[in-house]
């Protein structure tokens, strides 16, 4: 077997996952400069709604293709919701605000939710059904099960979609506009609440996703699940440079990668004296790389000075 | 105002972040019994304390500590226990040390000033070891229903002691099983770089090689992960026969399946933290063939077992998990030496715990100059149509083990 290929593998699907919550982040902190610290809990909503529709359905004549719509539609309803009533409570009176205040309130909003979470589905680790039986591939000496294939294929297009959307809708001409200069998009007839909104909801509808990623993928959803989740994320959008969608995907493919191999060849690199517990350390290393050397990120330009 | 900080911002950012993490919001303590009103004249009231994890990802574990602990004191006051001429009622003082080794010493410190004569506890190696002292310092006894880690035991305490084998016992038992009954070559080695995890699994990992079996990987974890593909990728580089995991089901089940999903056909086997049903649930259909060794004998097995785990299901409706015997044979052995000794005075009756001689529903107790129970016996458990079925038991200090029954592991069912 090929141990390379992989690791690369695994760091491709963590990355997947990362990408998608890492979009959330980024759209959020391009449009109103607010790190939405809450986001990583919203995948972790997402991730225990999905769990909760999966295991009331499973074991009964529906099919397996059909429960992961329902969990998936479920779990962007619940998502969306909260997320723009998030934005709506927490965020928008703050607008005008120091930028310290909704930086507070989004970490309480963080701890609202896990707490929240933790008194409606217990703080016990919750296990997923088994609804799907991946089959798996052997690829060039790699394994790869079919639900891989599925997360990576779904995250690209995800990918794919969001950037048509941005850069050929109207919609997304507005937000791009909003990012731009919030106060002069209005000024020019855009409702830049409802654009503030709406790319709330696009993020929260994202973390659906990758939280249903999550709990089909490990199998295992916790109350507390969202916390790093949501700080590699955050990291892999930083690594990207904050602001830039395309940034996201890179930024996540490229963390997940560097953490299965990190993980992976630690034990062998130190003779022992790392092991791979150390793996969440990497991520922050590199957080820490790029705030120092690239504080802009790999593809985020110089950001410029505004008055 | 200007965008031009990112960097100050994020730094800030994760140093409130830190702050919460740590910060993590503390239980309301579950309501404490109040000094019961109107006592009968004489009634002495012996409170005993109890730590485990009540709440988070083990607290299903430190439920069951303290049901069993709960249905002894039930028993005790039922059955009227007179010590030293004066009617004793027994009262349980519950704390939840979260399964943190911090946690545990405040409510270590918590319970020993509420005037606890004795404690059961606590659950995890972890948080025993660093509450030991404070129960030491206070000259109260301790009784761990379940921490394996050999250095609980080896501090020089005249207070702590346990009934169940610890991970010096343990682990040498696993490895004896796994080299010379499955005749594994080649193993590999994961711990969750928890006192517990790591205790048990350096032992295994010290007898396979004088064994002469192979350590073809030595990996970590920890206990909050549930990603392990980048280590099982590396282990499987390694093609080991036996994969050996010293940590808790919720991270066995999840690398079970993770091993399942990577086409690792080795066998797989831990220590009594993944003997539980909650395992079987997290790796599914993958955990068929899993073995795990727990200190004690089956529970149906035990010479009250059967009785108890009636009456257990009839009083809190759920199965005995796993420690629920041990805990109350604890509290049994508490009572047993203040009676002994005529006195609840933790000073006048801690002596004679250590001379104990009970016969509980666990089996035979007794301790040693340690504190550590002798001749603890071990059972290797193997997952058999979504069940933990008893292979074999093993008492360590036996020169030949007794054979209970046939031990080929069936073969695992990994092929999907």
């Amino acid at each position: 077997m090929d141990v390379f290929l992989q690791q690369l593998v695994n760091g491709l699907i963590l990355g997947s996952i990362y990408a998608i919550v890492a979009l959330g982040y980024t759209m959020v902190y391009g449009i109103i400069g607010l790190i939405n610290f809450a986001h990583g809990d919203i995948v972790m909503v997402g991730a225990l709604v999905a769990w909760t529709v999966c295991t009331a359905l499973a074991g009964s004549a529906v099919p397996a293709p059909l429960i992961l719509l329902a969990a998936a539609g479920a779990a962007m309803v619940v998502c969306m919701t909260l997320g723009v009533s998030i934005e709506r409570v927490a965020y928008r009176p703050l607008r005008r605000a120091p930028r310290l205040a909704p930086l507070i309130t989004a970490i309480g909003m963080s701890i609202l939710l896990q707490y929240s979470a933790a008194l409606i589905w217990s703080k016990q680790y919750l296990a997923l059904p088994a609804i799907l039986q991946p089959t798996m591939y052997t690829v060039a000496g790699a394994t790869v099960t079919d639900l891989q294939v599925f997360i990576f294929l779904l995250a690209c297009a995800l990918m794919a979609a969001l950037a048509w959307f941005i850069k050929r809708t109207r919609i997304g001409k507005a937000m791009r506009a909003t990012e731009q200069n919030r106060d002069v998009a209005g000024l020019m007839g855009i409702d830049v609440n409802r654009i503030i909104a709406f790319t709330f909801l696009v993020g929260s509808g994202l973390a659906a996703i990758a939280g249903l990623m999550v709990i089909l993928y490990y199998g295992i959803g916790h109350y507390f699940m969202g916390f790093m989740l949501g700080l590699k994320a955050f990291t892999a959008a930083v690594l990207g440079g904050i602001g830039k969608v395309n940034g996201a995907m890179l930024g996540g493919m490229l963390l997940g990668v560097v953490e299965a191999l990190a993980s992976g060849y630690i034990g062998d690199l130190t003779g022992g004296w790392l092991g791979s517990n150390y793996r969440d350390v990497f991520a922050f290393l590199v957080l820490v790389l790029v705030l120092v050397l690239r504080p802009s990120g790999l593809i985020g330009g110089p950001v410029s000075e505004r008055a | 105002m200007s965008r031009a900080h990112p960097l100050r911002l994020l730094v800030l950012g994760f140093a409130l972040l830190t702050l919460a993490a740590c910060g993590k919001k503390e239980e309301a303590p579950p309501p404490q019994a109040q000094a019961p009103a109107p006592q009968a004249a004489q009634e002495v009231v012996v409170k005993i304390g109890l730590a485990a994890p009540l709440t988070g990802p083990q607290a299903h574990i430190g439920q069951d500590i303290k049901n069993g602990a709960q249905l002894a004191i039930d028993d005790l006051n039922t059955r009227g226990v007179e010590i030293g001429g004066k009617k004793v009622r027994f009262q349980l003082i519950a704390e939840d040390d979260e399964a943190n080794p911090t946690k545990a010493t405040t409510v270590a410190q918590k319970l020993v000033d509420s005037g606890v004569v004795a404690v059961v506890g606590h659950f995890n190696s972890g948080a025993s070891i660093p509450a030991s002292k404070i129960y030491s310092d206070a000259g109260i006894p301790q009784i761990s229903p379940s921490s394996t880690n050999p250095k609980y035991t080896l501090q020089g305490f005249k207070t702590t002691f346990r009934v169940v084998a610890h991970d010096d016992q343990q682990g040498p038992v696993d490895a004896r099983f796994a080299v010379e009954k499955l005749g594994a070559k080649r193993i590999a080695v994961i711990d969750d770089s928890t006192a517990y995890g790591q205790g048990l699994a350096d032992a295994f990992a010290a007898t396979a090689k004088s064994l002469g079996a192979e350590i073809v990987a030595r990996e970590h974890t920890t206990d909050k992960d549930t990603d392990f593909k980048a280590i099982l990728t590396r282990i499987k580089g390694k093609n080991p026969d036996l994969v050996f995991f010293g940590g808790i089901d919720p991270q066995a089940g999840p690398m079970k399946k993770q091993m399942a999903e990577l086409g690792i056909n080795a066998k797989f086997m831990g220590g009594d933290g993944m003997q539980t049903p909650n395992f079987i649930k997290l790796a599914g259909e993958t955990a068929e063939g899993a073995m795990a060794s727990i200190p004690g004998l089956p529970k149906d097995k035990m010479p009250g077992g059967k009785e108890f785990l009636e009456r257990f299901k009839q009083k809190f409706g759920v199965e005995v998990e796993l420690f629920a015997p041990m805990a109350y044979d604890a509290v049994m052995v508490f009572a047993d030496s203040m009676k002994r000794a005529g006195s609840t005075d933790p000073a006048k009756f801690l002596p004679e715990v250590g001379k104990t001689q009970y016969q509980g529903v666990i089996g035979p107790i007794a301790f040693d100059e340690k504190g550590d129970l002798k001749d603890g016996p071990i059972t290797i458990y193997v997952v058999k149509n979504g069940q933990w079925e008893p292979l074999e038991t093993v008492t360590p200090t036996a020169a030949a083990p007794a054979k209970q029954a046939e031990a080929p592991a069936p073969p695992q069912a990994v092929q999907k």
